[in-house]
Formats: C-alpha cells, sequence, structure tokens
C-alpha cells in the first residue's frame, strides 16, 4: 500500500492505540490535518496551542496514557513549550507533533520558522526531526515507546511539510509498521535488584520511626494498590507529596498527608524526626525538602527511583534502589512477607503516638469567615468536596488555591488529582481538566482555578462548550495574584506590587456565559453549597462557579524558602503551642540497629 | 587557568548514535547543568552508526557520578568508558604560531633558532616559516603538550590552537565501563 508521510502519521498514531488528539492547525502541519478528517481519532481543537498542550497532559495524567497533541511551527511550537517544559518536571508522557518548514527551507529564516527541536531539546525525554518520509513509522513508534518507557516524560517529533505533502513524489513510500524498535542507547530495564530491597527491608524492619515519602512515581508505575499492601503489613505512615496526592487515600489512619512548603504539621515533622525514610517515587524536590542540610537530618534513607540521575542528586542514600516502584514494593511485601511478616517489624507504638499527637495538636485549621464578610477559600474546597462525587477528578492552577485543594480535598483514589508540580504552570487547570474529561466523558471533573490563572487560559472553555466537554471550574476569585500577594505580605513587609486584579474585572460570570458555560456567582458562604449541588447537576455544558473569596487569606502550615523543615510556620492560632512544644521537644535518640545495618 | 592534565579533570569516552544533532544534545546538558567541559573531541568510530566523544570533563563543578547519570539519560548515547590516565593512552595536538621578531639574548637578529631548538627538544614540527614567527607544531601526552605550551609561551605566542584530548584505552586494559 503506497502511503505519503501525512496520511502514515496519523496511521502511525492509530496503531498506537491513540483514541483522541489535541491540537490547532496552521501551514506547516496542514497535509496532516487532511487525513485526520477520515480517522476515528478524535480531534479537539484548542483555542490556544498551549491549551492543547495541557489537554494532552490532562489525558495522560488521568489515563496513565501517553497524551498526543499536534500544532504547526513556529509560533504554535513556541506556544507548546510551556506544556513540554510541564511534562518534563512532572514525567507526564506526551508524543507532541509539531509541523515544520519544507526541508529546503529549514535554516532560511523561513515564514514560520524556528528551531523547534533546539529550543525543545531540554524540555523533552527526547525528541526528532524527521527528515524522510519512509522515517515516519519508525519514528512514532520510537516515540511512544520512548514517552511511556522508563521515567515517562514528553517527545517531540517535528515534521517539516515537503514529506507530509501528497503533491511531493517523494512523500509517498510503501506502508508498514516495525514490530520492534532499535535504539541502541535506550534500554529501560524497570527491574530491581532483589539484593538492594533486602538491604532496603533490614533497616525497614528495624526502623522505630520510619517514613514513607511516597513521590509520583508510584502512580507512573500504577503502584497504588502494592503501596496499600505495604503500608499495611508494616504499619509504616505515608506522605503524599504533591504529585502523588492520591496515591494513598487520605482517609487511611496511616496517611500522614502532604509534605513540604504547605504541607501539613505532622507529615513535614515526621519526616524531620524519622529514623528511616523510604522515598518511593519521589525526587527530594526543594519544596519538599526546605533547607536540604537541615532535611530529615536522623534518617537513613532508601530511595527507590528508576532514574538512577535522582540517586545522589540532592540527597546521598543509604539504599539506592533503581527501578519501577511498583516491581520494588512488589518485592519488598515478599521478603517483609518471608521474614515473618509484621511481627518481624521493631515495634512502632511511640512513633504512632507521637503522630497522633501532632495530628490532634496542628490539624489543617482555617478561621472561619464573619458576618458580612466575603467566603474562606478552604471553607469552599471542604463543601466541594463533600458535595461531589467520591470518583471527582481534580485539576488545579498553581498558587495559593493549588495548595488549599491539596490540603483539603480528600484523595481516596488515584489519578484523582492533576497538577503542575514542577513547572508551577498557572492556567494548568482549565486545558488539564478538558484533557481529563475528554478520557473520562462519565466522571466528574472539577478544575479549581485561581482568577490570575483563569485569565491566562480562560478560553479553552469555548473548546469545552464546543466539543462537548463539560467540565466545572470553581474560580477562587480573591481579586489577588494571592500567593505572590502572601510572599509580599510576609517576606517584603506588606508593600504589594503588582499583585491586584480586583474581584469584578473581568466580569467573570459573563466572560463563562459568553463561552456557552452555565455560570454562578457566590458570594455567601450560606449558598454554596446549594450553587454547588447546582453545578454538579449539570451535564450538559461547562459550569464556571465564581466563588468570592476573601482578599486577604494566607496558606499555612508554611515552610519558607530555603528555611528548615523544622521552623515550619503553623497556622497563628496554633503558634503558641507549638512555641511551647518546641521548648520541651526532646530531640530524637539514634537507632543503634540502623546504624548497623548500614554498616553492613 | 586549569589544564586538562589536572586530577580534577576526568576523561569520558562516550559512545554516541551518529546522529543529527548528538553533540548539541551532549553539549546542552553540560550547559543547562553547570557541568564543565574542559575539552572535547568528536570523531568517527570503525562503525558508521556510531561516533566516539571524547570529553574531559570537571569534576568540581558536578560529581562525575551524576555527570554520567545524566549523559545516559540522552537517549543517543550508547556506552560510557572511563579512561583513567593509568587505563588510557592519551594524545593532544597543539599548533602554535609564534612571535620570533624580537632580538635573541645573543644579540642575534631573531628568536628562530631559539624556537627551532625547543620544538626539537620535544620533537615538534615546524610547519611554517616566516621572517617574524613560525607555525609549529606538537603531538604528545596532555601533560607533555602543557609544559611545551608554558614554555613557548615565553616566546610570545600570536595564535594557538589545541585539538582537546583523544584516548583509546591501553592494550591489556579493561578500561571501567561506567553505569547509570
Amino acid at each position: 500500500m503506497r502511503i505519503n508521510g501525512a496520511q502514515a502519521l496519523i496511521k502511525s498514531l492509530e496503531m498506537e492505540g491513540v483514541d483522541t488528539v489535541f491540537g490547532y492547525p496552521g501551514g506547516a502541519i496542514l497535509p496532516v490535518y487532511d487525513p485526520v478528517i477520515d480517522s476515528d481519532i478524535r480531534h479537539v481543537l484548542a483555542r490556544h496551542e498551549q491549551g492543547a498542550g495541557h489537554m494532552a497532559e490532562g489525558y495522560a495524567h488521568a489515563t496513565g496514557r501517553p497524551g498526543v497533541c499536534m500544532v504547526t511551527s513556529g509560533p504554535a511550537a513556541t506556544n507548546v513549550v510551556t506544556p513540554l517544559a510541564d511534562a518534563m518536571l512532572d514525567s507526564i508522557p506526551l508524543v507532541c507533533i509539531t509541523g515544520q518548514v519544507g526541508l529546503a527551507a529549514i535554516g532560511t529564516d523561513a515564514f514560520q520558522e524556528v528551531d523547534t527541536t533546539g529550543i525543545t531539546r531540554s524540555i523533552t525525554k527526547h525528541n526528532f526531526l524527521v527528515t524522510r518520509a519512509e522515517d515516519i513509522p519508525r519514528i512514532v513508534k520510537e516515540a511512544f515507546f520512548i514517552a511511556t518507557t522508563g521515567r515517562p516524560g514528553p517527545v517531540l517529533i517535528d515534521v517539516p511539510k515537503n514529506i507530509t505533502d501528497a503533491n511531493n513524489p517523494d512523500a509517498w513510500f510503501e506502508w508498514y509498521w516495525p514490530e520492534t524498535v532499535d535504539l541502541p542507547g535506550y534500554d529501560p530495564d524497570d527491574t530491581v535488584d532483589n539484593e538492594l530491597v533486602a538491604e532496603a527491608v533490614a533497616l525497614m524492619l528495624a526502623a522505630e520511626r520510619p517514613v514513607l515519602y511516597v513521590g509520583g512515581g508510584v502512580l507512573k508505575a500504577r503502584g497504588a494498590d502494592i503501596l496499600r499492601q505495604l503500608v499495611e503489613l508494616t504499619d509504616i505512615p505515608v506522605v503524599t507529596t504533591l504529585m502523588a496526592r492520591g496515591a494513598f487515600p487520605d482517609s487511611h489512619e496511616l496517611n500522614l498527608g502532604m509534605p513540604g512548603m504547605h504541607g501539613n504539621y505532622t507529615a513535614i515533622t515526621a519526616i524531620q524526626e524519622s529514623d528511616l525514610l523510604i522515598a518511593m517515587g519521589s525526587r527530594f524536590d526543594d519544596r519538599v525538602t526546605g533547607k536540604v542540610d537541615a532535611f530529615a537530618p536522623f534518617a537513613k534513607i532508601i530511595h527507590v527511583d528508576i532514574d538512577p540521575a535522582e540517586h545522589g542528586k540532592v540527597r546521598r542514600p543509604d539504599v539506592a534502589i533503581v527501578g519501577d516502584a511498583r516491581l520494588a514494593m512488589e518485592e519488598m511485601v515478599a521478603q517483609i512477607n518471608a521474614a515473618g511478616g509484621a511481627s518481624a517489624l521493631a515495634n512502632h507504638d511511640a512513633w504512632r503516638s507521637t503522630l497522633s499527637g501532632w495530628q490532634e495538636n496542628y490539624p489543617l485549621t482555617y478561621q472561619a469567615s464573619e458576618p458580612g464578610e466575603l467566603l474562606k477559600p478552604q471553607f469552599v474546597l471542604e463543601k466541594l468536596r463533600d458535595g461531589s462525587p467520591a470518583d471527582t477528578i481534580v485539576a488545579s492552577g498553581v498558587g495559593q488555591h493549588q495548595m488549599f485543594t491539596s490540603q483539603y480535598w480528600k484523595f481516596d483514589h488515584p489519578y484523582t488529582w492533576i497538577n503542575s508540580g514542577g513547572l508551577g504552570t498557572m492556567g494548568f487547570s482549565i486545558p488539564a481538566a478538558i484533557g481529563a474529561k475528554a478520557a473520562f466523558p462519565d466522571r466528574t471533573v472539577w478544575a479549581v482555578d485561581g482568577d490570575g490563572c483563569f485569565q491566562m487560559t480562560a478560553q479553552e472553555l469555548v473548546t469545552a462548550t464546543v466539543s462537548k466537554i463539560p467540565v466545572k471550574i470553581a474560580l477562587l476569585n480573591n481579586a489577588y495574584l494571592g500567593m505572590v500577594r502572601q510572599w509580599q505580605e510576609m517576606f517584603y513587609d506588606n508593600r504589594y506590587s503588582e499583585v491586584y486584579l480586583s474581584h469584578d474585572m473581568p466580569d467573570y460570570v459573563k466572560w463563562a456565559e459568553s463561552m456557552g458555560c452555565v455560570a454562578f456567582r457566590v458570594e455567601d458562604p450560606s449558598e454554596v453549597e446549594e450553587v454547588i449541588a447546582k453545578a454538579n447537576a449539570i451535564n450538559d455544558r461547562p459550569v464556571v462557579v465564581e466563588f468570592r473569596c476573601v482578599e486577604n487569606e494566607n496558606v499555612f502550615p508554611m515552610v519558607t524558602a530555603g528555611g528548615s523543615n523544622d521552623d515550619v510556620l503553623v497556622d497563628p492560632s496554633q503558634a503558641d503551642a507549638l512555641e511551647r512544644d518546641r521548648a520541651t521537644r526532646v530531640v530524637p535518640t539514634p537507632n543503634a540497629a540502623l546504624a548497623t545495618e548500614v554498616a553492613r | 587557568m586549569t589544564r586538562p592534565g589536572d586530577l580534577r579533570h576526568r576523561t569520558l569516552a562516550v559512545l554516541v548514535e551518529d546522529k543529527a544533532g548528538v553533540l548539541a544534545r551532549v553539549a546542552d546538558l553540560f550547559a543547562r547543568r553547570g557541568y564543565n567541559i574542559v575539552s572535547l573531541a568528536v570523531a568517527p568510530t570503525g562503525n558508521d552508526k556510531f561516533s566516539r566523544i571524547t570529553i574531559v570533563v570537571d569534576v568540581e563543578s558536578a560529581p562525575l557520578e551524576q555527570i554520567v547519570k545524566q549523559l545516559f539519560k540522552l537517549i543517543n548515547v550508547v556506552e560510557i568508558l572511563e579512561l583513567a590516565p593509568e587505563a588510557a593512552v592519551e594524545r593532544e595536538l597543539i599548533m602554535v604560531t609564534v612571535d620570533t621578531s624580537s632580538p635573541d639574548d645573543d644579540g642575534g637578529r631573531s628568536r628562530r633558532s631559539e624556537v627551532m631548538e625547543l620544538v626539537d627538544i620535544f620533537k615538534g614540527r615546524i610547519l611554517g616559516v616566516g621572517t617574524d614567527a613560525l607555525i609549529v607544531s606538537l603531538e604528545g601526552t596532555p601533560e607533555k603538550i602543557d609544559d611545551f605550551e608554558e614554555l613557548i609561551s615565553d616566546f610570545g605566542i600570536l595564535e594557538i590552537q589545541r585539538s582537546g584530548r583523544i584516548a583509546l584505552t591501553k592494550l591489556g586494559v579493561d578500561a571501567p565501563r561506567l553505569r547509570a
């Protein structure tokens, strides 16, 4: 069968099982959009290429399958740079196809020409510039293989127009589909070394104050079930990072919550006082460690990561296990069972009692709105959480609302939380929610957004309306770039510089309605529940609920940037108690058994 | 000034797929992560699918382990050998245009003969002769090249070019194949 490059590209996507492509056509990718008409693949037309990229990310977050986006050359390619970088930092499997000017024009500063592979080199796991039409099936196969294996990530394929142009005889070739990939420099091995696991297990059995520090790698490895088995077998408490919310049920008594800059007190302090920290698919991000030299000072470290470059990048592990987190945990469970199961573990009673004391004394808290005051974002999130179905998928933008959502939502299922952790991309939530809803049309998908974020990508609600992808947006409108305002309050002496946005400019309800959404505005706490119920009952159109929030709410707890986790600031209402508590706190005694194990 | 012979410098032989842009990928990685390259040389291998990049890295800018692990994350990097000085034969080429115009210490018209004497001692070659300058070249170990450069610089260097280090494993020695 003779086929041209454009047909081959779409057919290759079909061979990879792609059901949805998020994209935006244009000059250099024009030939590829012709066979899109005849394909069973659903194409979702975004309103901005950045939106297409984040939609593909949201799709990948929710499904675990690679998201696919397709855009043209030049400005379209530069518009997908942000989603590519976002996917790189959060290890999201993504395949991005960009059009490129014809091969003969490359390097001539042709119309809409940029050096796409050059620009994206450091923000993709790999990228390709295709030079022959007949290479397309092979390169597409390699791109999906690279994007989805090992540590997942974004792969870009830059396709010059001449090799997809049906009028060019050189764009035609005999169709084939490669059975295997030939990548001599890439051989991802997810298996773990059982002897290293045995070393880790010896530490786990001896530890008296262990903590499992669970990161996004556990979700990438589809490891939530085995994590739960491991935790229930060992009674080791868990902290779930921003990227791992949902990997372990928040309702489980051994889940201490999120660590890090805006984590909760118990999760942060448990790490600090632990004698053994088991980092499972987590990478010691600066937002988790705070000041690295002061991070978990008493802890031996077990670090399981599929990317060996993460071992020792920030903190030198005592046991470094390269491999898939799920396989590592399966082997841990097997070895612990072989060693006698729960009875082989050191006693954690004192540790558990310390932890529950902290949980009791320093829970997440906020002060309810005074009469006449606007809404508290935490209150809105509690109501939204309690008023939405249990399997609701929640996406968020970046800022205070993101931290409040992570803190106040109860994540009891994996793959229900979609956010931009590493890059911190404002405007992420609306397109990401659309991508997730495109994958799961029968599930409720809420995007929790801030007013700053909303103004960056709101136009994708047109996509949601036109493409019948009815997401719901909870817009926490506090009239400010709230997180920046908080930092200016705390670290710049209340000097507010360029952070005020206003509650009513733009008029969010009118704007949402103009994009085909049902829109509500809520200002009084007594109306919140009812409006959420109304929003959840609408399934045929996108919904935007503007929650008018107070302007000056701060996110607590907080570890200041570069500060030590030991100096975490709690809610002002708990500060005095914590100060008294710290004055009498005893430095943890070292666990001699652990030192012996490490020496061995 | 640091020299390729310094102890903080380590030599890696990086086998890469011979594909467009592969050198840029390696260079980008070093730039992006703040690793210093002391010298770099690229050449084909016996197999036309692969090239070898001989790269001398400054392990004070980052630990060698981290540099190697990051290099392995590049899809086109196939194999990395560490060529330790005791396990490798190393060579570098230097070419220098030397100013010979000033009078020599014995009152002669130029310093050409002194330069030629030095080149002869090091078993280098004269590549070009002009009235006021000589172009000379020398091939040798990086340490020898360092010594030569230091001595020749007394005469006044008009132009200088060093090739960067290339290396092969010594016969009968297994260079450690580094793992990610």
